[in-house]
């Protein structure tokens, strides 16, 4: 090893950056070197951005978002703020570190894979929010990490281990430009793309890196530096000759430049208004004051009511189960509540499953109600064989059509949605249901329940009309009855 | 050698525990005073070294090289 003879009039003009760690503690032996490939471009984007932090003073701000991918170690790097995030997530985790922390200057680095493929979503959102973050983009035009698969980068013809015989645009698509695309939204403060072609291109990525990070220092929004990056060991090439790749034919894929820069005219985004207290919480979402509901309704023995309410979308059904389980919570039982619904809003099928239980519940699914709440006839096909036995079926019906009755349990048909019309609007159906229900099923205290309902049904006119629907409800069910209730859903 | 290391404008040094052997510096390096070691540095490369004079103190090797420490690069002052 030749002697270090530093003449003694020369000042170091030139160093490691000072945010960076001076040996990297990771698993392994090498504490000296960073884990990249020999030649790979990360370990230039790594440097820049160090000594962009350096420069501006700014590295106890920090944050750094390191995606998945070769660069998923930042954090064994970068003496600043670090959090490692899931493939793809680096702008929406950057997001909340940002608004959490309006004083931070929050980084997310990632990969093309990363970035263009499972996170196209987060970086397109960040970039059209004009998230006040940056974004370092390190695109190589390939999955580095896991060993060359095609990214949305990589160029047409391009051999990879899932486009062995190149990609074609008819089966793979086009090379995907991200500045560009991201440049066209009205978010983004400030794009630039960049190479690390030769020095003349890094040191033109440094100043890009640079003008990024002032555009979040300003507070003037959302900046990206594309920085287009050899990757020597999947491209098969030493690394001078991947140097020449990026300088030479990267370039003319993707060409380098300002995309956009609204930092001229943009001004400051505004403060982001702080979080109100804990306390203000409950007035902001409207959640009436009231002592815990264990102080004033306690369960009795012990319950394991499981309910299915099926229907049509637009009956109520999932309203009314919603009703089931607050006021089982207010009545300080375990509740569950799982609506299931296709996609329409109107006229599709509706159903949920409601638990109500004494003891924690383990599973919200209910395959075998004790109470189906069957609100037209093929909901009632459909699940009156699932019914435990000794169980309760309630029907919207005169009659339970013969070929869908059983003998072993109890089974009301009553025309809830008619009764309802009769009180003023058919759109209480659901609650004459759940009257007939409770008085079917004496599970939950009336005035439990009432309270329940006052809270969930914010319009007093409606408030109004759904307490007189489930009074007749529970009416229209005592008459039907002529025996006392049994009690099949207490275990 | 002191005296010819004092007419030229920098000197850089390279940490050789910290080198890749990748040879970016060596490629960017205008005034050729950078060649691989003949010999292996701890990790299995060749390091980069320095020739220990000729250098202009200009930092393009210093940019060209992947690793945050393997270069430093030191220049007179004016
Ligand atoms: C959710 C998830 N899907 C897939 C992977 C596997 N995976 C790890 S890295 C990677 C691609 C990284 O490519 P890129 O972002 O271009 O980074 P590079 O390694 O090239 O720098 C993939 C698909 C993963 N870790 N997590
Ligand atoms: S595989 Fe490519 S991107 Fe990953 S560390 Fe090696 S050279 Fe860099
Ligand atoms: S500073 Fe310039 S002249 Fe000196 S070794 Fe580096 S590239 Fe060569
Ligand atoms: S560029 Fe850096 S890592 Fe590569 S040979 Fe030169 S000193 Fe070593
Ligand atoms: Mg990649």
């Amino acid at each position: 090893m030749p002697e270090i003879a530093v003449p003694a009039h020369m000042k170091p003009i030139h160093a490691k950056a000072e945010c960076l760690y001076d040996t990297y503690f990771r698993k392994g032996e090498n504490p000296h070197q960073t884990h990249y490939c020999p030649g790979c471009g990360h370990g230039v984007a790594l440097k820049l951005l160090a000594e962009a932090i350096d420069e501006l003073g700014i590295a106890d701000r920090v944050i750094v978002v390191s995606p998945v991918g070769c660069s998923v170690f930042l954090y064994y790097y970068f003496d600043t703020g670090n959090v490692q995030v899931a493939h793809g997530r680096a702008p929406a985790a950057a997001t909340g570190l940002k608004r959490a922390n309006p004083e931070a200057i929050v980084i997310a680095y990632q990969g093309d894979g990363d970035l263009a493929a499972i996170g196209s979503a987060e970086i397109l959102h960040a970039a059209n929010r004009g998230e006040p973050i940056t974004c370092i983009f390190v695109n190589n035009a390939i999955y580095g990490m896991t060993g060359g698969q095609m990214a949305p980068t990589t160029p047409l013809g391009g051999r990879t281990t899932t486009t062995p015989f190149g990609r074609a645009a008819h089966n793979d698509g086009y090379p995907l430009h991200v500045s560009e695309v991201l440049a066209a939204l009205d978010g983004p403060a400030y794009i630039e793309r960049v190479a690390l072609g030769n020095v003349k291109q890094i040191l033109g990525a440094r100043r890009a890196i640079r003008k990024a990070l002032e555009t979040q220092m300003k507070g003037l929004g959302f900046s990206l530096v594309e920085v287009l990056s050899p990757c020597p060991t999947i491209w098969k090439m030493d690394p001078v000759e991947a140097q020449r790749r990026v300088r030479e034919e990267m370039t003319k894929l993707y060409p380098l430049g300002v995309k956009c820069d609204r930092t001229a005219e943009r001004q400051p985004l505004p403060a982001p208004a702080p979080a109100p207290p804990l306390e203000e919480l409950p007035r902001i979402l409207q959640i009436p004051e009231e002592e815990p509901a264990a102080a004033w309704a306690k369960a009795e023995g012990a319950v394991d009511c499981r309910i299915r309410v099926a229907g049509f979308g637009g009956q109520g059904v999932l309203l009314l189960g919603q009703l089931l389980a607050e006021a089982g919570m207010d009545y300080g039982l375990e509740v569950s509540w799982l609506p299931s619904y296709g996609p329409e809003m109107r006229s599709g099928t509706s159903n949920c499953h409601v638990r109500l239980s004494s003891k924690p519940i383990d599973s919200p699914l209910v395959s075998q109600p004790h109470v189906l709440i069957a609100l037209n006839e093929p909901s009632l096909r459909k699940f009156v064989g699932a019914v435990q036995p000794g169980g309760v079926v309630l029907y919207n019906g005169t009659e339970i059509p013969a070929d869908a009755r059983r003998g072993d349990v109890a089974m009301y048909a009553l025309p809830f949605f008619e009764i309802a019309d009769r009180e003023g609007s058919a759109k209480a159906g659901n609650l004459v249901a759940l009257g007939a229900l409770l008085e079917a099923v004496p599970l939950l205290p009336a005035e439990v329940v009432d309270r329940a309902m006052a809270r969930v049904i914010r319009s007093e006119k409606w408030l109004e009309l759904d307490r007189r629907a489930l009074k007749r409800g529970r009416e229209a069910l005592r008459a039907l009855k002529n025996e006392p209730a049994k009690e099949p859903c207490h275990a | 050698m002191t005296a010819a290391v004092k007419e030229d404008k920098g000197y850089i040094v390279i940490n050789e525990d910290e080198c890749k052997g990748c040879g970016l510096c060596i490629e960017a390096c205008v005034q050729k005073v950078i060649r691989a070691a003949p010999y292996l540095n701890r990790y299995g490369y060749h390091p980069a070294v320095y020739d220990g004079r000729g250098c202009n103190g200009c930092g393009l090797c210093f940019y060209a090289c992947p690793e945050p420490g393997a270069i430093t690069v030191y220049k007179a002052a004016a």
